[in-house]
């Protein structure tokens, strides 16, 4: 049973100052699962995630992925075993076109002729060969996000992490992330950040709920969602804002 | 369409050159040939620069320091070598040497852009103080003496691997020039290549770059010793132009004069600094024959200019209205076309009737 953990964090904590972000995690993740990281703003969750992807290196403790522990590495080497990340804000590049930034992901990991491949099937996939010549920056937010996900997609990942990846999508954008999410399941073991609670609700299996830099609770979404403790952690928040 | 216009200019770049390389000489007198060799090696300088900052995103303020660097290692090495050929070898490789270990700190050290931009100007300043310190005789790397603020005498580039037979100053100007567009086609396959390509999505966005498993730092200390390397090339042929070299080539007005020629030439493309570079020296030693206007006074005055009114540079610029003026007739032409059309049909129809 062990032998299928992915990824681990042992103790894991990471302080800004007097502020503890994240406070002596264990998180273990297992192969093909898709795990939702939820929690209120502030919850310390994106701390985790710059933490899990070497943007941030921890105060203490380490996170091990498939047996290696990359606590002090940098985020490329991270990126390099097999990871896909998504930040938070769409990361991407403005002044490229659509086609040369997923072409840009898929040649960091195979040869220029197979990234030419993966790039076509990457933009037919995602339905964006209408915008495939089109420079980043004048397109809308939402497609900016879909793009950055067609950029994880063509590294070929075995691991996928996302942070927040319907921040400031429409409806029907959001759908469709949830499928697109789901598609890339189907092939790799996932983690997403989120808090729109009604996308989690779409995708997820399996959720941890973060609570001021530790783990509340952890288990299936009908479970979490009945919680006492949750439920007083976000309507809590509800009733202050 | 794009692809093919890109290789038109670029043959139109290689042709102008070529057409330059062997003219010039012919027909132009030799204090012209020899000043125009110098423009010819600044040219390089800022081919250098436009490479690392357009395309890499750094912003070396003193990339002089590797022109200069390149200009006295190959004075010094000339001398003691007895001959230039491998002392143009050398001097590259030092150029290259003291960007790549500069470089190697800079960017594993995570510096951001200002710090670099204050490092790297810091450094030619400090070699301009030392080296003009050195008037001593005692100040010597082997039999070179380094002169302090009088400079080196610097031997002429010599037939390959014979010193016996020096180069005439028309045959320093092929040298120089070939230099150019060698650099010039160099850089411009860079740019192509995998290698630009990450370098330029450095220059667009370092974090995803970086998350996409590219190790950003080795990246930018490629293309900052690429840099040197081509700046110091620039220095060889500037000290064979000049036949001296002096410490004033790492000052802070030379620093400047550096990155006016690519803000003016156009950042983001390769001809642009080359060309922003010519057009300056010309205007600067044409203006250096009057005494109405005060050189400093006008070049700032260009400057600000520039960064207000034509901020993408003038190369840039002049492309998009190219385009623009094609894109309007392009549009006037088929529109014509479209009403042509539509008024036989109307005759046909009206025969039909």
């Amino acid at each position: 049973m062990r032998s299928n953990v992915v990824l681990e964090t042992r103790g894991l904590s990471m302080h800004f100052g007097g502020v503890v972000a994240v406070d002596r995690v264990d998180f273990s993740l297992r192969e093909n699962e898709l795990r939702c990281l939820i929690g209120p703003n502030g919850a310390g969750k994106s701390t985790f995630f710059k933490c899990l992807t070497a943007q941030l290196r921890p105060t203490a403790g380490d996170v091990v992925i498939r047996d290696f522990n990359v606590t002090g590495s940098e985020s490329h080497q991270v990126a390099r075993m097999g990871v896909g990340i998504k930040t938070q804000v769409p990361n991407v590049f403005d002044g490229l076109d659509v086609e040369e930034n997923i072409w840009l992901s898929a040649s960091q990991s195979t040869s220029v002729k197979r990234a030419r491949v993966i790039t076509t099937e990457v933009i037919d996939r995602l339905e964006l060969g209408d915008v495939r010549k089109t420079q980043l920056g004048s397109l809308a937010h939402g497609q900016r996000q879909l793009v950055e996900l067609g950029m994880v997609l063509a590294g070929e990942p075995w691991l996928v992490i996302l942070d927040e990846p319907t921040a400031g999508m429409t409806q029907d954008e959001v759908v469709r992330t949830a499928e697109i999410i789901q598609e890339i399941n189907r092939s790799a073991t996932m983690i997403v950040v989120e808090h729109d609670m009604q996308f989690i609700r779409m995708i997820a299996r399996k959720v941890t709920v973060f609570h001021q830099g530790r783990i509340l609770i952890e288990g299936a979404m009908d479970e979490v969602s009945s919680d006492e403790r949750v439920r007083e952690v976000y309507l809590g928040q509800r009733k202050s804002a | 369409m794009k692809r093919t216009r890109e290789t038109n200019a670029l043959v139109s770049i290689g042709i102008v050159g070529l057409v330059v390389l062997f003219a010039a000489p012919q027909s132009l007198e030799l204090f012209a040939v020899i000043s125009l060799t110098t423009a010819v090696s600044l040219a390089i300088l800022a081919l250098s620069l436009g490479l690392i900052w357009g395309y890499g995103g750094i912003l070396c303020f003193g990339q002089t320091a590797f022109f200069g660097i390149g200009a006295y290692a190959y004075a010094i090495a000339a001398l003691n070598f007895g001959g230039s050929s491998s002392a143009i070898l050398v001097a590259i490789l030092v150029a290259a040497a003291v960007a790549a270990i500069l470089g190697y700190f800079m960017f594993y050290g995570r510096l951001s852009d200002v710090y670099l931009a204050v490092i790297t100007l810091t450094l030619t300043l400090i070699l301009y103080s030392v080296i003009r310190r050195t008037s001593g005789p005692e100040y010597k790397i082997g039999i070179a003496k380094l002169g302090g603020f009088n400079g080196i005498n610097v031997p002429p580039i010599n037939y390959p691997w014979d010193s016996n037979h020096f180069l005439f100053p028309e045959q320093v100007f092929y040298v120089a020039m070939v230099a150019l567009l060698g650099s010039y086609f160099l850089c411009v396959w860079l740019t192509k290549s995998h290698f630009g390509r990450v370098s330029m999505s450095i220059r667009e966005n370092e974090v995803r770059t970086e998350l996409l498993g590219y190790d950003v730092r080795l990246y930018k200390l490629c293309m900052f010793t690429v840099g040197g390397a081509i700046a110091g090339l620039g220095g060889i042929m500037f000290a064979n132009s000049i036949g001296r070299i002096t410490p004033d080539v790492f000052n802070l007005y030379n620093a400047a004069l550096a990155i006016i020629w690519v803000i003016i030439g156009g950042r983001g493309t390769l001809i642009g600094p080359i060309f922003g570079a010519l057009v300056l020296f010309y205007l600067t030693s044409f203006l250096g024959q009057q005494s109405v206007v005060n050189i400093n006074l006008f070049l700032g005055l260009v400057l600000i200019i520039f960064v207000l009114v034509v901020p993408r540079g003038i190369v840039p610029s002049v492309v998009q209205m190219w385009d623009r003026r094609r894109s309007r007739r392009m549009t006037a032409r088929s529109a014509r076309k479209f009403r042509r059309r539509g008024r036989t049909r109307v005759k046909e129809g009206g025969l039909e009737e």
